[in-house]
């Protein structure tokens, strides 16, 4: 049977392709559709309910353009980062940022009012933000595959071409072949349960660097949320109320929110339950904390606790690369990755222009993805008009690392083992959170078996062959986590290291990991000297 | 994870189907949908907002099933609560809207 035989639901031809409807993927799309690309958008799950910021209430770094307020802004974090962002970044995310939420206002967008009636733009309710974006980007004549998870990409000796997947709900394929691909897919949270995470797998890391990209900062990858230990609702924000407590009753010194979440760690390894109660809060601030984050109270509201007056015990939920700063490297200002035709964005790109080694809140997170995928949807669609009509004639091949195949290929429970296998070494907070060259070595030699193991099994074009591939991605990215905390022997950021409690000036560098079967770890400058 | 599709309530419009972004839900010929892989569920509540009659209650237990009682559930109002505090369905203000998000955000910087 021939290649293209095998494949034979749904094929489409668009000058740009993006993969993933988050915020990212809808305003890359929405950007490529406006400058006049014929655009795909294809998503895991739905465009509109998938991803991170679907579910969750979220801050924007939302700044006026007043030179002491944006100065302010970009110093904030800086320190925190590692000194890895770039202030000619953070300017341009902060100058697309401000453009894109004054543009949603105008599409509609009910921020709530001022006191003199003006609308007050600093932060988005995820599921009214994203049923608008998939209005938008329906609206900008984007052609919407949901339910259809892309297994691989398509190349040539050109660069990138398009991509195929399969729709779980028809059991069919698709196959979009594309003057440019926008890999738009999300970090990777390794199925930790954690606010709509688990759409989250790393698959775009994994496709893009099947297809020769490169990753960048892929140690800031350990962010760790504090989350009630029943409940998936992982918003920390608000445990800046809490204080932390044994079941006894008494206070466990040293815990919080920020700098505390280690001890936290610490006591959670040892076997000791934490508890917290938000007692911190004042009695009139509770009831417009309870509208802030509406999803913060509802696991508790749904079980009878208080949580301002009640303790209920904590757990660190892992969040991985979404609200780390690690992804895919990017190599222009057009979010362009070092394959022709594959740009990224969102949390799949790197954030450490604009954030370096550290995100504390979602606000950098959620300007990034707008902004990163505006000028990804831009730089994707100037790039398939200059092909014109070679695009048509191309002769595109899979780029997928393991074989995929059309019979039935590998039990499902062997698939979930081995994604258990790849969880058990990036969950544990003795081994991603507080990281050692000896455990970090541990890992990796376990990581890599499995990698040679995945790399030869079969998977099937088919809803269970997704799992496969996910299992795939997950251990690629974990290999590539940990192959540069490995290299980075100090602490900056996120990435702490045991044996190296210090940061170490001379190790102000970026890290990229390259490779699939064999990743090699370089260090790249940061282009600009320290911001002050 | 979600525990109840409520087949009194429930009118067959298959929302839940298409938004569930994890893919839990199975479409019936001729009758409503089904809960077909619950332990794919990753607790994001995003299936009872879409949920127009409020058919749907996802427990806030994301690692186990806990069998809730429909009855209970709605005694207790909590089938529908969700989407009622969002402000979404007929003749409700979205909550982004409220006043208090303007409010938190003077006094604490939320």
């Amino acid at each position: 049977m021939s290649e293209a035989r095998q494949w034979d639901g749904l094929d489409l031809e668009a000058d740009v392709l993006v993969i993933g409807g988050g915020p990212a993927g809808a305003w890359a799309a929405i950007t490529a559709a406006r400058n006049g690309s014929s655009v795909v958008l294809a998503d895991k799950g739905y465009c509109g309910s998938s991803g991170a910021t679907a579910p969750s209430g979220t801050g924007v770094w939302y700044v006026q353009p007043d030179e002491e307020k944006r100065r302010a802004a970009k110093e904030g974090r800086y320190t925190l980062g590692g000194h890895l962002a770039e202030n000619r970044w953070m300017d341009r995310v902060l100058d697309r940022t401000y453009e894109i939420m004054n543009r949603l206002e105008e599409y509609g967008y009910p921020f709530p009012l001022n006191e003199n009636g003006t609308a007050y733009k600093r932060g988005l309710q995820g599921p009214e933000y994203m049923k608008l974006m998939r209005k938008l980007v329906l609206k900008a004549g984007v052609k919407i595959l949901d339910h259809s998870p892309a297994l691989e990409l398509l190349a040539d000796e050109h660069g990138v071409g398009g991509a195929r997947g399969v729709r779980t709900q028809r059991g069919d394929s698709w196959t979009v072949r594309a003057g440019a691909v926008v890999i738009a897919t999300g970090g990777c949270a390794f199925l930790s349960k954690a606010l709509g995470c688990n759409v989250l797998t790393g698959d775009g890391y994994l496709f893009a660097a099947e297809a020769g990209a490169s990753m960048s900062g892929m140690e800031f990858s350990n962010a760790y949320a504090i989350s009630p230990t029943f409940s998936s609702v992982t918003k920390t924000a608000y445990y800046r109320y809490a204080s932390f407590y044994y079941e006894d009753g008494t206070i466990v010194e040293g815990a919080g929110s920020t700098r505390g979440r280690s001890v936290i760690a610490r006591n959670l390894l040892q076997g000791r339950q934490v508890y917290a109660r938000l007692d911190q809060a004042p009695a009139d601030l509770q009831p417009l904390l309870r509208i802030g984050q509406t999803n913060f109270f509802l696991p508790f509201d749904r079980l009878g606790i208080n949580p301002f007056t009640d303790l209920f015990p904590v757990t660190l939920r892992l969040e991985g690369t979404v609200r780390g700063t690690g992804g895919i490297q990017i190599v222009d200002d057009t979010c362009a990755t070092k394959v022709p035709g594959l740009y990224a964005a969102g949390d799949a790109a790197t954030r450490e222009f604009i954030c370096g080694g550290f995100t504390g809140g979602g606000s950098h997170n959620a300007a990034w993805a707008m902004s990163s995928g505006s000028f990804a949807g831009e730089g994707a669609s100037n790039y398939a008009r200059g092909l014109g009509s070679r695009a048509a004639t191309r002769e595109l091949k899979g780029l997928s690392s393991s074989p995929l195949t059309s019979a039935s290929a590998d039990r499902p429970e062997k698939t979930a083992e081995r994604i258990q296998a790849v969880r058990d070494e990036v969950v544990p907070y003795d081994r991603n959170l507080f990281r050692t060259e000896q455990g970090l070595t541990g890992s990796l030699n376990r990581l890599d078996s499995l990698w040679r193991e995945l790399r030869q099994t079969p998977v099937e074009r088919s809803a269970a062959g997704v799992k496969g591939r996910e299992a795939a991605a997950m251990t690629a990215t974990a290999r590539w986590m940990y192959r540069s905390a490995l290299a980075r022997t100090e602490t900056r950021g996120m990435h702490k290291r045991a044996d190296y409690p210090e940061l170490d000036s001379n190790q102000r560098y970026r890290l990229i990991a390259e490779g699939l079967d064999e990743i090699a770890v370089s260090r790249r400058q940061v282009e600009e000297a320290l911001v002050r | 994870m979600i525990e109840i599709l409520s087949e009194t309530k429930c009118i067959g419009c298959n929302q839940c189907v298409s938004v569930c972004p994890t893919n839990v839900f199975d479409r019936v010929e001729d009758g409503i949908p089904k809960i077909a892989r619950q332990s794919d569920c990753q607790t994001c509540f995003m299936c009872e907002l879409y949920c127009p009659v409020d058919a749907l209650y996802v427990a806030p237990d994301a690692e186990a099933a806990v069998h809730p009682v429909e009855e209970q559930l709605e005694s207790q109002g909590l089938l529908g609560g969700y989407r009622e505090k969002v402000g979404w369905g007929p003749g409700r203000q979205p909550v982004s809207r409220h006043e208090g998000m303007y409010q938190l955000a003077l006094k604490t910087g939320l």
